[in-house]
């Protein structure tokens, strides 16, 4: 078991390896872009699958917790980032400077995102069903007007990634090891997270709260768990959106970003982790397949998600998934 | 204090429509239990008709209470089709498929008239044709009311009273109430249950319209995007009133557009879009159910 675990962090570490190098010399830009969108799209995916489909609490304000991300890492890149990596530079190349510095900007911004959402999840999760999804939307919508409020991350005009003061460091960070790197993350914790053992406590929350507390499952305690998890990906995803845009805007994370992320969880099939993935990288990708259409692209987009949604109403995968992990112990397949 | 009044009756006037939209998420969500996101964008279209009728019809020269009526009705004709339609094929196949998948085809309704709006309409925001002169009717105690403030507020009310009794004292509404109550009992009972989901969509489609009619009446400018902001605010002030209450969505509407009203005037316009939310949050925190809802117990 040992040895193909290893075998398997060795493929991923070659894939993103070969990602970062490979890709940005095969694909023009724009491929790369999406790539990273598809990339960031499925981290935020299979966080609010966790909360969604796993443990069965409805959550349509996630893009909330990505606003959040993003401009906490963006904040601490253009405020304290910059000379941290002006004054490292002096010491060991500037280029290996920003590959440490990188990560500690998007732990910063999954951890301020993770803080969020404790903050809003113990409150909230006195509600059920539709009240909590109406809480978290307005949760969602109160964070990206703060945010707007803040001058100081530039408000209604955005924010951008770069400091007056050290204007030669560049502060955007496109890579997609690091984007698919911290996807393979996410996916890799989450399953372990609802196929190992203790992971029944999340879809017996989902089954039956009152039946799950009545057999001595802290209910709360999961669902703020499921919670605190999902934003910190989300806060995480988020960071790496805001790094490799170099431009974030509030509007960006709006409630119909929060409505595209529950339609991937749902599209996927609600308790399903590939479903999510499928279905992300499928709506992300989609509208720029579609871009020949000119100004049809959208309308034709929206007739296949509720098309697709009629002729699969549990989803495409359902509570399936496409690799054995659900099977481990007593899984939902 | 003049101002204040003021203030107030620009707050009821903007509440009243609300009220309008907030009526059509409660009443679907009475007898669907699923929020109709595309319930905005059936305003936006409601505004959009109006706008081309009048056109059509050669009434944008004609100001006069005449051709606001014909084109209020037009344009409630018009979404009670479209209401209908979109009950028809994007919700009722999936009456078994559980709660989610209507959401979705929700998101994807009102993403689709979104952007066939865009389409069609083009994305540039349009002036709504002046229907009436605007001028002042009364002046009391330093308080002006415009006639285009006084015709929102009637117009309102007369569609409020006239849902009121459609609800309260016809068959219709009789079997509505009884879907929002038990659907399963009212269907065993012989509702026949389908027909009065459709009713409900084409009464609060009309509703919609007759909204986006007013609105487009007292702030003309109109765009294929301006449901997306007060379609959501209107199902706030449907939680806010107590989702698939009738009363509570009238009283929730009022509220809150007299709240936003006072926040723009006294505290900072830039903070009006989040006060929606705080209340939001606020109110589902400490009663859930709205101000008219029914606390709710949980069966084990």
């Amino acid at each position: 078991m040992r040895a193909r675990s290893l075998l398997w962090l060795g493929v991923a570490i070659a894939f993103l390896v070969f990602l970062d190098v490979a890709a940005p010399r095969l694909l023009n830009p724009y491929y790369v872009t999406i790539l990273s969108r598809i990339g960031i799209a499925v981290i935020a995916a299979v966080s609010l699958q966790l909360v969604n489909g796993f443990t069965g609490q409805f959550s349509i304000g996630h893009a909330g917790f990505m606003a959040i991300g993003a401009y906490a890492s963006a904040a601490l890149s253009v405020f304290a980032g910059a000379a941290v990596l002006a004054a490292a530079a002096q010491v060991v190349p500037l280029p290996v400077a920003r590959l440490a510095y990188f990560p500690v900007a998007l732990v910063f911004g999954g951890l301020v995102a993770a803080v969020a959402g404790i903050v809003v999840a113990v409150p909230a999760l006195r509600l059920r069903g539709d009240y909590l999804a109406i809480a978290t939307l307005g949760a969602g919508e109160i964070i990206r007007i703060a945010i707007l409020n803040i001058d100081a991350v530039g408000g209604a005009r955005g924010f951008s990634l770069a400091s007056p003061e050290y204007p030669s460091i560049d502060l955007r960070y496109e890579s997609l090891a690091g984007v698919f790197g911290v996807a393979l993350i996410a996916i890799a914790a989450i399953s372990r997270l609802v196929y190992a053992g203790g992971g029944l406590a999340f879809r017996a929350v989902r089954e039956d709260e009152t039946a799950a507390e009545s057999i001595g499952i802290a209910t709360t305690r999961v669902k703020v768990e499921a919670f605190l998890i999902a934003s910190f990906f989300a806060g995480v995803a988020g960071a790496l959106f805001a790094h490799s845009e170099g431009y974030i805007h509030t509007n960006t994370f709006g409630f119909v970003r929060s409505f595209e992320l529950v339609a991937f969880v749902v599209l996927g099939g609600l308790g399903s982790l590939s479903g999510a993935i499928l279905a992300a990288a499928t709506l992300t990708a989609l509208p720029e397949v579609l871009r020949g259409l000119g100004e049809w692209r959208m309308v034709l987009y929206s007739l296949l998600l509720i098309a697709t949604m009629l002729l699969r109403p549990q989803g495409l995968l359902g509570q399936r998934e496409l690799w054995p992990i659900s099977r481990l112990k007593g899984g939902g397949g | 204090m003049e101002n204040l009044l003021q203030q107030l009756l620009n707050g009821i006037t903007w509440g009243s429509i609300y009220a309008l939209v907030a009526l059509g998420y409660t009443m679907v969500y009475g007898v669907l239990k699923l929020i109709n996101f595309a319930h905005g964008e059936v305003y936006m279209v409601g505004a959009m008709t109006g706008y081309y009728a009048a056109h059509a019809l050669g009434l944008t020269q004609a100001p006069s209470l005449g051709a606001l009526v014909l084109v209020l009705l037009i344009s409630m004709a018009a979404c009670a089709l479209l209401g209908a339609l979109i009950e028809r094929v994007a919700y009722r196949p999936l009456r078994a498929a559980g709660r989610l998948a209507p959401l979705i085809t929700a998101i994807g309704v009102s993403l689709l008239l979104q952007n066939a709006g865009q389409l069609v309409f083009g994305a540039d925001p349009k002036f709504f044709p002046a229907l009436l002169r605007s001028e002042e009717v009364i002046r009391a105690g330093g308080v002006a009311v415009s006639n285009i403030q006084l015709t929102v507020l009637v117009t309102a009310l007369v569609l409020m009273a006239g849902l009121q009794y459609v609800v309260r004292r016809t068959r219709f509404g009789r079997a509505m109430r009884a879907v929002s109550y038990d659907a399963p009992a009212a269907a065993l009972m012989g509702v026949p249950v389908d027909r009065v989901i459709l009713g409900t969509f084409v009464l609060g489609s009309m509703l919609a319209a007759a909204a986006g009619i007013l609105v487009g009446l007292s702030n003309p400018k109109i765009d294929p995007l301006m449901g997306l902001m007060p379609g959501l605010k209107a199902f706030v002030a449907a939680v806010l009133g107590g989702i698939g209450s009738v009363p509570g969505a009238m009283v929730g509407g009022l509220l809150l557009g007299v709240i936003e009203t006072f926040v723009t005037a006294y505290l900072s316009s830039t903070y009006r879009d989040a006060i929606a939310f705080v209340i939001l949050v606020v109110i589902l925190l400490l009663r859930p159910t709205g101000l008219f809802g029914a606390p709710q117990t949980e069966k084990v």
